[in-house]
């Protein structure tokens, strides 16, 4: 049974949660440190005070979404390249998290305008506006899979969509740019330096924490998705096809493994 | 290829002209828009960045209703089948949907384009403004014409097919809107038509491109079975 070694050493349910652990606990203490830093190390705003620490969350979780959504991008370009749907999975969830991550960046956004400019939503903030742009349009990634019932046709047609989304990321951001007559003082000013020394430790260690906790998010739930998939497979070849619920409309990808 | 084109092409025209359905539903809908814009603005005439700003609230929901119908009758009557069975590039489909779309949005941009000149607008624009005017419409159309072939496509073979076109395409378009408003501008102020800064018409000429090879690498993949 050569087959079945192979079976079990590419696609053991148990190897779908590998590193889980050791993935969670870094995650967590890269980003204790990271708010810890930001929070004692680094010095205040001169002209926000405090406030400025929301900069620390907002700004990582950014970066990490257009990342995430980007990664979605090329997922399925590899979807649509090789017909795998396991990387229809894996985009599925790259742009499901970021959507989540989205969110998040708009609260904060939002909280941080309020806070530095006295309103909650400000035109005149590309970087902002371009995002909320963004996550508009992959809002309806999910709309899309769930008004498509056939499987194949689902997985394939949302990988055109995450790929023509992840081309329109960087296009978005520069015509956004572009209509700015002008842009409110910013952190990272670019003319003068950068940041200032002692923000960039926290605020690398903070991104960082962010992308690790992305990682450890998507790869909680693709073993969570994978090992679902794995169980009614199993429940299939004991039971036969009565034994499984049969599943119903969904946006999620069906992954048929084992079968 | 070409032969291809030009046999989708004529049939797209053939059905349009012996039974119209985009292009005046089009039409109609950018006046009922505009003279929505009259009473929901307070106001009888507009120039500047507000004319500029209706007038493309107008043609791009306008375009929507093209967009949302570009694929349905190919996709109720079989023709998408039809087209799948013949021997030909399934590029053809894609260059001759785009370029109905795009002669469907010109057809339809005769008649809203002078009605808002007529309705709304404040200033006359001269003649060199309307050359410029067309140049912008040109470069615009042809974005939302690509952009438009896409979304079609992906969202007829859905259950939500109306719901979703607009929901895709109105974001994807925000850099057509962004731009062509502001290349508008300078052309319906109220003191003279100014010059249209050229990175506007650069940034549509980029969009058209990006797009263009985008949808040229993808667009097999929604007609496929």
């Amino acid at each position: 049974m050569r087959c079945s070694t192979t079976w079990s050493r590419i696609e053991s349910p148990l190897l779908y949660g590998t590193r889980l652990r050791a993935l969670s606990i870094l995650t967590a203490v890269t980003l204790t440190a990271g708010f810890g830093l930001a929070f004692f190390y680094a010095p205040m705003d001169a002209d926000q005070g405090f406030m400025q620490k929301i900069f620390y969350v907002h700004v990582p979780l950014a970066i990490v979404a257009l990342c995430g959504f980007v990664f979605g991008g090329i997922m399925a370009i590899q979807h649509l390249r090789t017909g795998d749907a396991r990387y229809d999975l894996r985009s599925y969830v790259a742009i499901h998290l970021s959507l989540i991550l989205g969110a998040g960046v708009l609260v904060t956004g939002s909280i941080w305008a309020r806070a530095s400019w006295g309103h909650w939503w400000v035109w005149d903030e590309p970087t902002l506006v371009s995002f909320l742009v963004i996550f508009l349009l992959y809002a309806t990634y999910q709309p899309l899979r769930f008004s498509i019932e056939d499987p194949d046709r689902q997985a394939r047609y949302a990988s055109v969509f995450a790929i023509i989304a992840g081309a329109f990321v960087p296009l978005n951001f520069l015509a956004v740019r572009l209509a700015q007559a002008y842009t409110h003082p910013r952190v990272f000013a670019t003319t003068d330096g950068g940041l200032p020394a002692k923000m960039q430790l926290p605020f690398y260690l903070c991104l960082i924490g962010m992308a690790l906790l992305f990682a450890t998010l998507w790869k909680y739930e693709m073993a969570s998705k994978n090992t679902s998939a794995k169980l009614r497979s199993l429940r299939r070849k004991l039971g036969g096809d009565e034994a499984v619920a049969r599943r119903g409309r969904s946006a999620a990808p069906s992954l048929r493994t084992g079968s | 290829m070409r032969r291809a084109v030009g046999a989708l092409l004529r049939k797209e025209l053939r059905l349009e002209l012996s039974a119209p359905q985009a292009v005046p539903a089009m039409a109609l809908f950018s006046v009922t828009t505009l003279v929505v814009f009259h009473f929901a603005l307070q106001r009888g005439q507009v120039d500047g960045d507000l004319a500029a700003g209706v007038l493309w609230v107008t043609l791009l929901f306008a375009a929507m209703l093209g967009t949302s119908r570009l694929f349905v009758a190919d996709y109720e009557e079989g023709g998408l089948d039809g087209f799948l069975l013949a021997p030909v590039d399934r590029t053809a489909l894609l260059v001759a949907k785009a370029v109905a779309m795009f002669a469907f949005l010109v057809a339809f941009e005769v008649v809203a384009v002078p009605a808002f000149a007529l309705l709304l607008l404040g200033p006359t624009p001269d003649a060199s403004a309307v050359a410029r005017l067309v140049l912008v419409l040109a470069l615009a159309d042809a974005g939302v014409a690509v952009v438009g072939t896409l979304v079609g496509a992906l969202a007829v073979q859905t259950r939500a097919r109306d719901l979703l076109v607009p929901l895709l395409a109105l974001p994807l378009l925000i850099p057509v809107v962004i731009a062509a408003a502001k290349a508008t501008t300078p052309l319906l102020l109220a003191t003279g038509a100014g010059a249209i800064p050229v990175r506007w018409l650069a940034i549509l000429g980029l969009y058209d491109l990006v797009f263009g090879l985008l949808a040229y690498a993808v667009f097999d993949y929604l007609v496929e079975d």
